[in-house]
This record gives structure tokens, C-alpha cells and sequence, in this order.
């Protein structure tokens, strides 16, 4: 399936390669600079191109290409699933996917990218598993192995390979035994200049952080299950669980993981928890235009809303802009044309604004549009669906595990004006 | 630290390179600047130096400066002598570094290569599975031809290893060798024949990818592990589910009738669907049936279903692409929300979904319509996902929604990113030609847009109105005029001129030559030559109006999320989705065969794998060596139930709090707390789902079946007159809604509350999955229960009948018919009209000599409580013809007599059909430990049993179990002991469980016990059993 691996940072240089069959020359990446020179942005690069003996399969990752060579018929999302799993899988490693990450380990990379593939069929690419093959590097484990010549791999079989429940290694033990739960919700919203909601909807996801003894049964149960309209489970939740009683009842893996993602139908109401007021107007014959916005809280259930941040690409024929924020600090980066506005959180007694002129470039027509805002924030101990978690139980264990469950509530892909309606 | 670098030169000690190594390996881009050009052979002469000492330390870091290189790209492959002395090394790290490089460099190394291959063949008997595993790897990933036969005999080897881990890298090493020495085919098909059967989740998707990539189109190997590979697919890890899917969606193209067809024609018009049927029929003959779908066909759409909630997105891709391509059409809806929920990934799976949801909108705008929001575009969206869900957007328009589509699109025309400005106006112009209501706004709309500041937008208008005014020339005379217009007072003629001048000048050679040809034609010169005269005709002739249609019209003949669809040319490798045969291909090759089993059935052959549901939990190893591993290796509803006892018991200190919690805590209890307390107390839990159940037709259903429950222990004999009273009452109340149901059943009889409600029918038996299952148990149980072909509850799976009878029973004489004869027989398979009905097939044939015209069922006479789903009118029967329908039957678990009439054009003759008690039932999976249990539970007034005599030769397991499943359509329950023989079924209307038990005894007797809540049908089936079975 998979028969080669590129990774290509953004000046086009390919740092590391990996051919799970016989050897592909770099030049076949030619195809792929191509095709990148001829999108705008990196964003753009079709994730699958046809050259003539191959077809390459990309994914663009934290300032990475990842181009995999394919001869043959494949599904595409196949192909790309898996490569953004190697992505996960250096990020879980080493902290971060980064060149330079890649590049301090790149025997660990390539004993990864061994296990995780072979004939470019994919072998082993849960996380516990892994590690347990291939221990990730820590600073004290590389020290002792210079001085003792031993090693980062593992000699035996993961267990899990070979039992009903290969996302768990065996003979897990900690002192303290603790579950963890985050329930992040993202309202990703069109808003349009009016402030009416064109369309909004919840996309929550729970992440779970598992560190129990020994081989815990766990059922999680919510409630209001009910809210929860679609979901995707990790492979560890029994289905049928959930079809008949609505319980998330799971033996969990090790560690970080992601236990489910779900979507709150577009149906519901969504409450929408700021209000955006912006106002940028050009006068016709000058160069130079009025740039207003203020911020405000609409519904946001009594908590504090924080970490507000505001983003407009502005129109090309910007120069420069001269503005003063009543809090926060903001940035204008001529080059790219984005305006960032660091608010911080709203306080209703005073609500935060930006106001000033913007300077255009003289001569050139006043931009038709206004630009579209993007906006961040963050809302702690709250899931604006209203979902609650009830209860966690644990079964074959006999310990007592600390539990804990938070809540969080984030502007997903939020955004207000229509193409500048 | 600086100093290392110029230490290189004089580098040897083994302490020193242990820091250079280090550094080396930890600033790649520096160190490799350098090797760039102190020229490599100085470098490699120190590294060979290091995998030449004697310290592990210093090799290893060799090594790891060697992998960097390879990683880098650059040439090591001199050093292969040196290193490949270290493929024996203790080292386990050293070991894999050199495999790493041995894979890399071993095709342009042949003879060295060799050196190692010994090194490999003793590690393929190590003892430990890895290494055997990892020493196949490498082995068949050294790509020297001279190797084939060993690889050939590794994989042999490999292919029969106890460790699954190492049988699943011999399916791997399948393909290396292939595509080494395709001339291998025949004997690498043997190992993946071998392979295929077997039962351990890790090697299935691997040995189904070695399937596709070997011999595709040997689909008879698939046949009999088609059962096995959709019951395992649940637990296949997620890359394996992708490749199985797209298999089985080949395989089921090839192997089952198209569930299209009638519901097309129903959907359409009926008279229409029959017509086309009759003219079919004159060129098939007589082979035509109605349609019902294969069991084995509805078993996959069934067990891919869960995938959809897969977190791989290309799993939920695979099963949205096999509901698309073999499900019935009324079935596909259910993808939508699951793809929709993709578009949240990251930006190359979008792409692919859009592209993939794109194809599908454009046949099916009805499936996305109710996610028609969740394409709007957004202006951070990359341009390639804005022009898929434009593409999208435009698909779907209707004439509902079109004014909403035409707002949104207009804000998108203002987008800053001109390229998806131009193609809303095309997507505009689309959706004018598409809807006509709209043409004159959307014609309007795109005048104005002309005189839009950007020369792109007008450019695009321009274009766009063009193609729409082609196709309606007629109207459009104000708009040209606008256009015209919007020119200035400048002749036209000069105009023409100055372009055609400025045309000579253009950079691009295509527009000079372009210029230069039509100026010859236009412009009147001396030099003009006689084509000038037929200027007009040439330029001016009559052109076909353009079509405004999508690029994805025609995709879908390329199966959905393959590469090929994504690129709309077919890929190297592409293998074709065939139409669906005419005629269904025997669907008896899929059967896994009755004696065979019988045999497996023995103590000898331990108990396992007779029912597909338990094969997932062969851990090969653990298998062979553990007595108790039935119990390990239980069916699913074994362990679930059997193991809450235990849990019951000793769950008391664990649960405590949980059981004190209906108390204290209010609401919350009554949703979750319940679910222990029903356990104790089942009344309530049905209480709770039938309070939950949207569906208010539930409350009567489950009353009836708990009213009869109670009735048929005080009075067995009236059992079924107070269920059908009890039934009549609420039916009474709610006949509007019983038939609304009935309806909804007949469209999907799978929907999720009917299995609710049989849940509760067992209640009283045993609470299926109220209880979380242990720690140690296999944790995919709760996952498997959906496995079976069950439509009910999750511990008491509905199996595959082991055996059909083909025995027919007349309904109607060709006597009595005035020549039209029927006669029926029971498939036994779950209705496809009604889970609580008895599936029956009518065939009918004509013995005159003269057409027979409209054949139908015309007055029922049902006792009450009885239902009846009739076939669909036969529009005529040639003379000599004969067609198969499908009847349902619900008999309330009676033997009364189903009455009614059938008719043809003319006549009128009652017919009646009584059915044989053992066709009341539909088999069941169970495990030993469960049966007992359940038989526990069922003793006193519901057990009846008698005494059988008969000759030893008639008490060998595979005779007991011919005659028990030819009179009743029960279940094998494996067996420990051989001298008992069990089977396990329920009653289809209420889904009580009926347990036969045949204990053999010394000398020539045998005990037969049922144990069953219908004690009539106990009764009735005691009966019928003993003369069968005492028979000789």
C-alpha cells in the first residue's frame, strides 16, 4: 500500500525518507513541488496528486509535508488516517511534531516508522503498544543507556497484540490511581453582520487521561445522554453499551487518549456566548478608513468568558492601522494583512474595544468588502450543550481511583460577517 | 563539545565515539552539512572502525549514524560488509538498526546479503514469537530473487506458527513475495487459502489485503469464510476493517440479488415495476422471483452498521461506500450523518468526503438536503474544500431551498478569494438552468453582477450568461440589449479591428494563431480567400446549447472512496465493482457444513467455534493448552451473563454505593442506578424502557407478552387465547398506530426499539447486559453481541438455522385450484416483514395451459391476535410457470391455523396453513454455562421430558442432531460432556427460550427434556420429538 515516506519541511527540503519496499528516488517529489508551487498556500496543495508512475498522498501537519508514495488503488483516507497517526504518534513521543523534534530522534522515527508499517500495510500503531516496543525518550533514559549500552527496544511481544484488547498494555501499576475526564466543547458558528446566526452547532470531544492499576473496567454514564446526536468512539467502548442503555463502558487504555467525539445536533438551540459589534467603513477618495469593534457577553450562562482573541484578514490594500484597545494588546502584521487583538476576558462593567484608522494604500480603490472576523474563546467549568457527566463506576479493580471530570467550552470555527456582508 | 569536530579525522576508541555518536545523531543537519564535505570516505572509514570493536556501545552508535544517513538519503551502501557482520549481534537495538539497514540496501548488495540469510532462517525457530516474527520480516523484505524458495518455505512455515502475531507477518510476507516472483501465485494462494480460515482478528485484515493484492478475482475462496470474516469484523483492528469492507462490497456485488430493483419500482409506480418484470421474465424464463434479500447480504449491511462510529475515518468512508453500493436504497440514509460528522476533520479528509459526498448529492440530493448548512462555506476554509461544498451546495438546491442557497451565494461572490468568486457564479448559472422558477432571478441577478469592479466576477458572468441565454434564445432580448449597452459608442467594427490588431501581439502563440484565422475569415481584404464568403455560416452555425452540469456527474462508476473515484481515472490496481448478477449465484456455497461441525462438537474437539460469534476468542496458544478455556473462550452472552453471577455476588461491596444510590440520588437514579436493580427485579426495567421508548405501540406490546407471561404459568392450555385477548384489547385502542407500525416494520423490521422490546420478553429469564462484565473478561463481548444475526436482545442471539428442510407442505392442490397449485415451505429465516412472524415461501404453479391472471390473497381468517403480511399481486403466471413469494405469518406462538383465500382473476379457494411446532422457533447461540442457567430458571411446570428407546446407532451425535433440527428449527448448544446433547431456540412471536436437552443414558435409552415458559409448545414438540427420535 504505503510504499514510501517523505517528510518536507515549508522551504522545501526533504529531511527524511523511508521506503517500506524498494527504494523510490527523492525526485519523485518533484511532482509534489510542482503542484505545491502552483497552490496559493500550502493549505491548497491537493492532498492527492497523479504523476506518472505514482501517486502521491500528503498531509500538511505543523509546518510539515508528509507525502506518501502509492502505486497502486488504495483508499485515499486510508493513506491520510494513517499518516496524520504518525503524526500523533512523534507528537506523543517526543512532545512535538516538529522538524527539529524529528531530526533529534531520528532513530526512534525510523524504529516508529518500521513498526508502524510493514509492505506498507499498517502493523502496530496504538500508542501502548508502541511504547511498549519502543520506549519514548527521556532525558534520564538516554543518559543511563550511554553509560550502560542498553537499549530503547523492547525484546518480547506487547501483550496486547495478541489479547481481545490491544489498546492496553498489561501490568500497568501506579500508587496513585486517577481518571481523568475533559469534556471540551467547540461551538463552531456563521454569524452574519446582523448578529443573527446562520448556522451553529456543538462539536464536543471527551479526552480522557487514565491512570489506573491492573486492568480496570470502566462505565462512564451521563445525564442526558440524550443530547449526544452523533458520536465516534475510541475502539475500547463497547457499542452495544451504549446502543441499549446509553453507558460508556470501556476497559481504557493507558494514558492520554481521546474516548469519544460527538456532535449536538445543529437542531438544538446554541446558545451563542459573545457579541461581536464592528464597524469598518473607507471613505471614498482618501486613504484612509475607520476601524471599530467592541465585544460583549451575550449568553454565557453567568462564567466568565476568556482568552477572547480576535482575528480579520484584512483587505490587501491595507498599509498600516493605527489603533488603541481599551484592554489587550494588539498586532498588524503588514505583510500577511492580519489583524490580531489579544482581548483577554470581557468584563461587563467595561467592555473591551479597538478602535482607530486604518491606512490604505493610496490610489488603489477602497476594498468593496469588509473583512470577515474570526473570533477564540474560552469558557471554564461549563459545556454549553449542558451535558453532564453523572457517574464513572470501576469494576474489577479493588482500589479506589480519584476521579475527576472538567469542563470546557471553546469558540471552534467562529466566525462573524459573511465574506463582509 | 567544539572540538568534536575536528576529532573526527582522528577518531577510533570506542569512549570517544560513544560522545560523537551522540552528537552526531542528535544535531543531524550540522554533522550532515559537514559529512557533505569532508569527503564520506574518511567518515565511513571511522564508523566501519566502530562496528568492527568489540563494544556494543560503540556498534550502536555506528549504527544509529548509519540509520541517520539512510534517513537523510544518502548512499551507506559501502559500509554493507561491515555491517551486515553485525546481523547476529546480542543487541536487540544493534540487531533492528542492522534489519533496517539490511532491507535498504540487500537489493544492490545480492551476494553480501546472503551472508545473513542463515542468520535469519535459525531465528525463524527461535522460540520467541517476535523474533520469529521480525526475522520473517526482514527475511521476505530483502528483495534478492535467489531467496524465494526459503521465503516460500518460511511462509509455509509462518502460515501454521501458533503466535497469530507471526501468521499475520506471513500474510504479509505473501505479498513481499508476490511482487518478488509473481510465478509463486499458485502456491502463495494455498497459504492464503489456509489463511483465510483462520479465526484470530489479527490475521484477518492482513490476509485479506494479501487477497487483493494476489488473486482478487478468486472469490471462491471467500464463500466459506464470508459468515466468519462479517462476525469477526467488529474486532479486526481499524486498517483491517477498511480493506475487509472493500473486499466484501466486491464480494457481495458478485453474490446477491439487487435489493434495487423493487424497491425502485415501489417507490415509482407498480405497474411499471411488474411490466418490466414480465418483459424480463419472457427473456430469463421462468427464473424470476420476488426479491428478498439474503440472509448472508443483510448480515453484512448489520454488522457494518456499528463502524459508522468508528473514530478512523476511513472505516466510516468503507461503510459509508458499501451502504452506497449494496444496501437497499431505503437504508443508505443513515451514512449522511456520519460522513457530515467527518467534515470536521482535518482538511484532507474533508477534501476526500466532500468529493466522495459530492458524487453521491448528485444521485440522492435527499440524503444531505437536512445537512444543507453544514456545507456552508466559511471564509478560512482552503479554496479546494470552498469549490467541493459550492459543488455540494449546487446539488442540492431544490426548489425549497433554492432562495436560501441563492442569499448564501451571493454573500460568496463578495469573497476575497476570486477563483471561488468565479466558480459561485458558475454554480449560479447551474442552478438557473437546473430550476427553472429561478432562471429569471438568477439571470438578473448575473447582469448586475457585470458591473461588478472585478474583472474576474465579470469575466465569469459573462461567460456564465452566455451558456444560459444559448439555451434560451428566444426570451432574452432585453438582457442582450443591457450587454450591449454596457459597451461604448464605439463601432463595433473598429472594435473587432483594434482587438484582432492587439491579438498579433499577444505573448501566447495559441491567441496569435487564433487572431490570424479569424481575421482571414472577418476581415474583407483583397488577399481574402474564398472561405471569407462562408464566414458567417462558420461562425454563425447552429450550436448545441451547453450543458451547466457537475464534474462529478458521471464519478460514480468508480467505487466510492477509492483512489480512482478521488482522481476520476482509474487507478493502477483498480479493481471494478461488478453489476449485480441476475440470477443469484448458490447461496448454499457460503454454508459451512453440518457434519463437519457434528464432529467438532465431540469433547475431543473442545468446545468452541461452532457459532460465529465465538470464534473472535481463539488466542491460538491459550487455546490449546487450557482446559477451562470454554469458559475463556464462551460466546459472548457465556461470559457476559455467566460471570454476573459472580458479579452479583461479589459486586455486593462493590456496588454498594451504586445500589444505595436510587435512593439518595432522584433523578439520575431512574436513568442509571435502574439498570442494577433490574437485574433483581425485572418488572421495573421493562417498566423503565418502556417508559423510555418513544414509540407508545411498545407499551401494548410489552403488556400483552407480560400478561401472557403471567397467564401461562397459572394456565398453560389458554395461553395463547389470553395473549391473543390481551392483544385485541390494546389493538382495539390503538389499531391506527399498531398499523402504523406495522408499515414502519415492513421498511426496516431491524429498528432498534422492536429490540428493546424483546429484551424485555426475556427479562424474566435473565437481564442480558445490565451488568458491566468483569475486568478480565474478553472486553469486546457487549461489541459481539451485535454480531449474530440477531434482531432481539444481546445474550440470547438469533444464529443462522443449522439446517433448512426442504420439505414443502401443499397449500392448494392443482385439483382444487382449477389447475393453479401452491405449496409452501418454511426457510427459516427471520422474516424479512416482521421479527415476530414466521417467514414462509409460497410457490405457485400454473398446470393449465392458459395464463392466470392476478393472483392475490384476498379475506384472512386469522384468529385473533394473528397477523399476516401477504405477498404482492401477481400480475399473471405463464401456463407451466411457477414463482416463489414470501408470506409472513405472526402465530403468536400457536399452532392454530392461519386461514385465508387465495385468488386469481376469477376464482376464490380457501387455503389454510398449520405450522409444524417446530417451525415456531428461531435457533439460538448459547454457551453451555448459559443454557444451564437458563435451564435452571426454567424447571417445574415448564419442563417436560420423557424417556426415549431406541438403537445405539441412532444415538451418535450427528444422527440426534439431523432428526432434532429436521423437526424443529433449534440451535447447537456446544457440549462438554458427549453423552449430552443440547439445543437451544426461542419462539418467534414472544421470544420465550425453548431448551431441548438430550441426555444419553446406558444401554439403548436416552432422556428428552424441554424446558420452555410455552409449555404447549413443550408439550407439542415432546411429542413430536420422541417418534423421531426413537425411529430407526
Amino acid at each position: 500500500m504505503i510504499h514510501s515516506l517523505f517528510l518536507i519541511n515549508c522551504s522545501g527540503d526533504i529531511f527524511l525518507e523511508k521506503h517500506w519496499k524498494s527504494v523510490v528516488s527523492q525526485s519523485v517529489c518533484d511532482y509534489f513541488f510542482e503542484a505545491q508551487e502552483k497552490a496559493a498556500d500550502v493549505e491548497n496543495v491537493p492532498p492527492v496528486i497523479s504523476t506518472p508512475h505514482h501517486y502521491l498522498i500528503s498531509i500538511y501537519r505543523d509546518k510539515l509535508f508528509f507525502v506518501s508514495v502509492i502505486q497502486t488503488e488504495v483508499p485515499p483516507l486510508f493513506v491520510i488516517e494513517f499518516l496524520h497517526r504518525v503524526a500523533d504518534t512523534f507528537q506523543d513521543y517526543f512532545g512535538e511534531c516538529s522538524e527539529a523534534a524529528i531530526k533529534d530522534n531520528v532513530v526512534i522515527v525510523y524504529e516508529l516508522l518500521e513498526e508502524m508499517l510493514d509492505n506498507g500495510f499498517p502493523l502496530a500503531t496504538e500508542s501502548n503498544i508502541l511504547k511498549e516496543l519502543i520506549k519514548p525518550p527521556t532525558i534520564l533514559r538516554s543518559v543511563v543507556n550511554s553509560i550502560t549500552g542498553s537499549s530503547n527496544v523492547g525484546d518480547t511481544l506487547p501483550t496486547g497484540q495478541l489479547s481481545n484488547i490491544p489498546w492496553r498494555r498489561a501490568g500497568v501499576k501506579y500508587t496513585n490511581n486517577e481518571a481523568y475526564f475533559d469534556v471540551v466543547e467547540e461551538i463552531d458558528a456563521i454569524i452574519d453582520k446582523s448578529g443573527s446566526t446562520v448556522f451553529a452547532e456543538i462539536q464536543g470531544v471527551i479526552d480522557a487521561c487514565i491512570k489506573l492499576s491492573g486492568m480496570p473496567d470502566l462505565s462512564l454514564s451521563f445525564m442526558n445522554p440524550r443530547l449526544l446526536d452523533d458520536v465516534s468512539f475510541h475502539p475500547c467502548i463497547r457499542f452495544k453499551r451504549w446502543e441499549s442503555e446509553r453507558v460508556l463502558s470501556f476497559i481504557p487504555p493507558d494514558g492520554n487518549f481521546r474516548l469519544i467525539s460527538y456532535r449536538v445536533s445543529s437542531q438544538n438551540l446554541v446558545a451563542i456566548p459573545v457579541y461581536v459589534k464592528h464597524c469598518i467603513s473607507f471613505k471614498e477618495n482618501s486613504s484612509c478608513g475607520r476601524f471599530d469593534i467592541t465585544i460583549g457577553p451575550k449568553q454565557n450562562m453567568g462564567k466568565t468568558i476568556e482568552g477572547i482573541t480576535v482575528t480579520v484578514h484584512m483587505p490587501k490594500v491595507v498599509l498600516n492601522m493605527n489603533l488603541t484597545p481599551t484592554q489587550g494588546s494588539y498586532t498588524f502584521d503588514p505583510v500577511t494583512k492580519v489583524l490580531t487583538w489579544d482581548v483577554g476576558k470581557i468584563t461587563p462593567q467595561k467592555l473591551p474595544s479597538l478602535k482607530g484608522l486604518v491606512n490604505l494604500q493610496s490610489g488603489a480603490p477602497k476594498p468593496e468588502e469588509n473583512p470577515s472576523l474570526n473570533i477564540q474563546f474560552k469558557i471554564q467549568q461549563l459545556a454549553i450543550s449542558g451535558l453532564k457527566v453523572n457517574r464513572l463506576d470501576m469494576y474489577g479493580e479493588k482500589y479506589k481511583p480519584f476521579k475527576g471530570v472538567k469542563y470546557v467550552t471553546k469558540a471552534g470555527k467562529f466566525q462573524l460577517g459573511r465574506f463582509g456582508r | 563539545m567544539s572540538s568534536n569536530s575536528f576529532a573526527y579525522s582522528e577518531q577510533s576508541g570506542g569512549g570517544e565515539a560513544t560522545e560523537l555518536g551522540q552528537e552526531a545523531t542528535s544535531t543531524i543537519s550540522p554533522s550532515g552539512a559537514f559529512g557533505l564535505f569532508s569527503s564520506d570516505l574518511k567518515k565511513n572509514e571511522d564508523l566501519k572502525q566502530m562496528l568492527e570493536s568489540n563494544k556494543d556501545s560503540a556498534k550502536l552508535d555506528a549504527m544509529k549514524r548509519i540509520v541517520g544517513m539512510i534517513a537523510k538519503g544518502k548512499n551507506a551502501s559501502e559500509l554493507f560488509p561491515a555491517v551486515v557482520k553485525n546481523v547476529a549481534s546480542k543487541n536487540i537495538e544493534i540487531k533492528k538498526l542492522v534489519y533496517v539497514y539490511l532491507v535498504r540496501y540487500a537489493e544492490e548488495q545480492q551476494d553480501l546479503a546472503l551472508l545473513s540469510i542463515s542468520t535469519f532462517q535459525r531465528a525463524l525457530k527461535d522460540s520467541n514469537q517476535l523474533i520469529r516474527a521480525s526475522a520473517l520480516r526482514v527475511l521476505s523484505s530483502i528483495r534478492v530473487p535467489i531467496i524465494v524458495p526459503i521465503m516460500m518455505l518460511a511462509i509455509k512455515e509462518a502460515s501454521a506458527d501458533l503466535s497469530p502475531y507471526v501468521r499475520k507477518n506471513a500474510a504479509h510476507a505473501i505479498q513481499k513475495l508476490y511482487s518478488l516472483d509473481p510465478e509463486q501465485k499458485e502456491m502463495l494462494i494455498e497459504v492464503i487459502e489456509k489463511l483465510l480460515k483462520d479465526k484470530s482478528t489479527l490475521v484477518a485484515g492482513s490476509v485479506v489485503m494479501a487477497f487483493e493484492e494476489v488473486c482478487p478475482d478468486r472469490i471462491d475462496l471467500i464463500h466459506k469464510n464470508y459468515r466468519k470474516l462479517c462476525n469477526l469484523l467488529v474486532d479486526v483492528e481499524e486498517w483491517g476493517q477498511v480493506v475487509i469492507i472493500h473486499m466484501l462490497t466486491r464480494y457481495a456485488r458478485t453474490q446477491f440479488l439487487s435489493p434495487w430493483k423493487e424497491e425502485d419500482g415501489l417507490e415509482d409506480d407498480e405497474k411499471n415495476f411488474y411490466d418490466s418484470d414480465d418483459e424480463q421474465k419472457e427473456k430469463t424464463d421462468k427464473t424470476k422471483k420476488s426479491y428478498t434479500m439474503d440472509p448472508d447480504h443483510r448480515l453484512l449491511i448489520r454488522n457494518t452498521k456499528p463502524l459508522l462510529q468508528s473514530r478512523n475515518a476511513a472505516v466510516v468512508m468503507a461503510v459509508a461506500q458499501l451502504y452506497w453500493h449494496i444496501s437497499p436504497k431505503s437504508e443508505v440514509g443513515i451514512i449522511s450523518k456520519s460522513l457530515v460528522r467527518l467534515l470536521r476533520s482535518n482538511r484532507e479528509v474533508q477534501y476526500i468526503v466532500l468529493q466522495n459526498i459530492a458524487t453521491m448529492s448528485i444521485q440522492r440530493k435527499g440524503m444531505f438536503e437536512p445537512y444543507l448548512k453544514s456545507f456552508y462555506v466559511r471564509s478560512t476554509d482552503p479554496t479546494m474544500i470552498k469549490t467541493l461544498k459550492l459543488e455540494i451546495l449546487t446539488n442540492l438546491a431544490n426548489e425549497a431551498n433554492i432562495s436560501t442557497l441563492l442569499r448564501e451565494f451571493q454573500t460568496y461572490v463578495k469573497s476575497q478569494d476570486k477563483e471561488f468568486a468565479a466558480a459561485t457564479i458558475q454554480a449560479i448559472g447551474r442552478c438557473a438552468t437546473n430550476i427553472s422558477e429561478v432562471t429569471d432571478t438568477c439571470l438578473n441577478g448575473l447582469v448586475c453582477l457585470l458591473s461588478n469592479r472585478d474583472e474576474i466576477v465579470v469575466a465569469e458572468s459573462v461567460v456564465v450568461i452566455k451558456k444560459l441565454l444559448q439555451m434560451q434564445p428566444a426570451q432574452h432580448g432585453e438582457i442582450i440589449k443591457h450587454m450591449a449597452k454596457l459597451l461604448d459608442s464605439i463601432t463595433t467594427k473598429l472594435l473587432t479591428q483594434y482587438i484582432l490588431n492587439l491579438g498579433k501581439y499577444d505573448q501566447n502563440y495559441d491567441i496569435r494563431d487564433r487572431t490570424r484565422f479569424i481575421r482571414q475569415l472577418i476581415v474583407p481584404n483583397e488577399k481574402s480567400g474564398a472561405l471569407s464568403k462562408y464566414a458567417k455560416k462558420i461562425f454563425l452555425a447552429q450550436k448545441p446549447a451547453p450543458l451547466l452540469e457537475s464534474p462529478f456527474k458521471d464519478r460514480d462508476h468508480f467505487q466510492l472512496g477509492t483512489l480512482s473515484h478521488t482522481l476520476n481515472t482509474k487507478a493502477a490496481g483498480y479493481l471494478e465493482l461488478s453489476n449485480w448478477p441476475e440470477v443469484a449465484p448458490d447461496p448454499s456455497v457460503r454454508n459451512v457444513e453440518v457434519i463437519e461441525l457434528a464432529k467438532e462438537w465431540t469433547p475431543a474437539g473442545k468446545a468452541k467455534k461452532e457459532n460465529p460469534a465465538q470464534k473472535f476468542y481463539s488466542e491460538s496458544e491459550e487455546e490449546e493448552d487450557s482446559s477451562d478455556s470454554s469458559s475463556d473462550s464462551d460466546s459472548d452472552s457465556g461470559s457476559a451473563s455467566g460471570e454476573q453471577d459472580e458479579q452479583g455476588g461479589s459486586s455486593e461491596d462493590s456496588s454498594e454505593d451504586s445500589s444505595s444510590e436510587p435512593q439518595s440520588d432522584s433523578e439520575s437514579a431512574s436513568e442509571v442506578g435502574d439498570k442494577r436493580a433490574a437485574k433483581r427485579n425485572s418488572k421495573s426495567k421493562w417498566k423503565r424502557d418502556s417508559e423510555d421508548g418513544e414509540n407508545e405501540n411498545e407499551k401494548s406490546r410489552t403488556s400483552d407478552s407480560s400478561s401472557a407471561d403471567s397467564s401461562s404459568v397459572e394456565e398453560s392450555s389458554s395461553d395463547s387465547e389470553s395473549e391473543s385477548e390481551s392483544e385485541s384489547e390494546s389493538e382495539s385502542r390503538k389499531v391506527t398506530k399498531e398499523k402504523e407500525k406495522k408499515t414502519k416494520q415492513d421498511i426496516n423490521p431491524l429498528t432498534k426499539d422492536v429490540s428493546l422490546l424483546d429484551l424485555d420478553d426475556f427479562n424474566p429469564v435473565s437481564t442480558p447486559v445490565a451488568l458491566p462484565t468483569p475486568a478480565f473478561s474478553p472486553s469486546l463481548i457487549a461489541d459481539l453481541e451485535g454480531l449474530n444475526l440477531s434482531t432481539t436482545s444481546s445474550v440470547i442471539s438469533v444464529s443462522t438455522p443449522v439446517f433448512v428442510p426442504v420439505k414443502t407442505h401443499v397449500l392448494l392442490h392443482r385439483m382444487s385450484g382449477k389447475g393453479l397449485a401452491a405449496h409452501y415451505f418454511f426457510p427459516r429465516q427471520p422474516c424479512i416483514f416482521g421479527d415476530k412472524m414466521v417467514s414462509i415461501q409460497v410457490t405457485l404453479n400454473n398446470t393449465t395451459d392458459r395464463k392466470i391472471e392476478n393472483i392475490h390473497i384476498g379475506g384472512k381468517k386469522l384468529p385473533i391476535g394473528m397477523q399476516m403480511h401477504v405477498f404482492n399481486p401477481i400480475e399473471s403466471l405463464e401456463p407451466e410457470g411457477s414463482i416463489t413469494v414470501s408470506v409472513g405469518i405472526d402465530f403468536c406462538d400457536s399452532t392454530q391455523t392461519a386461514s385465508f383465500q387465495l385468488c386469481t382473476k376469477d376464482d376464490c379457494f380457501n387455503v389454510s396453513i398449520q405450522p409444524p411446532v417446530g417451525e415456531l422457533l428461531l435457533p439460538v447461540a448459547m454457551s453451555e454455562k448459559d443454557f444451564k442457567k437458563e435451564q435452571g430458571m426454567l424447571t417445574g411446570m415448564n419442563e417436560t421430558s420423557t424417556v426415549i428407546i431406541a438403537a445405539p446407532q441412532n444415538f451418535t451425535p450427528s444422527v440426534i442432531l439431523q432428526k432434532v433440527v429436521d423437526v424443529a428449527n433449534v440451535g447447537v448448544v456446544p457440549s462438554g460432556q458427549d453423552h449430552i446433547h443440547r439445543f437451544a431456540a426461542k419462539t418467534v412471536h414472544s421470544g420465550s427460550l425453548l431448551l431441548v436437552t438430550v441426555g444419553l443414558k446406558e444401554g439403548s435409552t436416552a432422556q428428552l427434556t424441554i424446558n420452555t415458559e410455552k409449555t404447549v409448545i413443550g408439550s407439542v414438540l415432546l411429542r413430536e420429538l420422541k417418534p423421531v427420535l426413537s425411529q430407526g
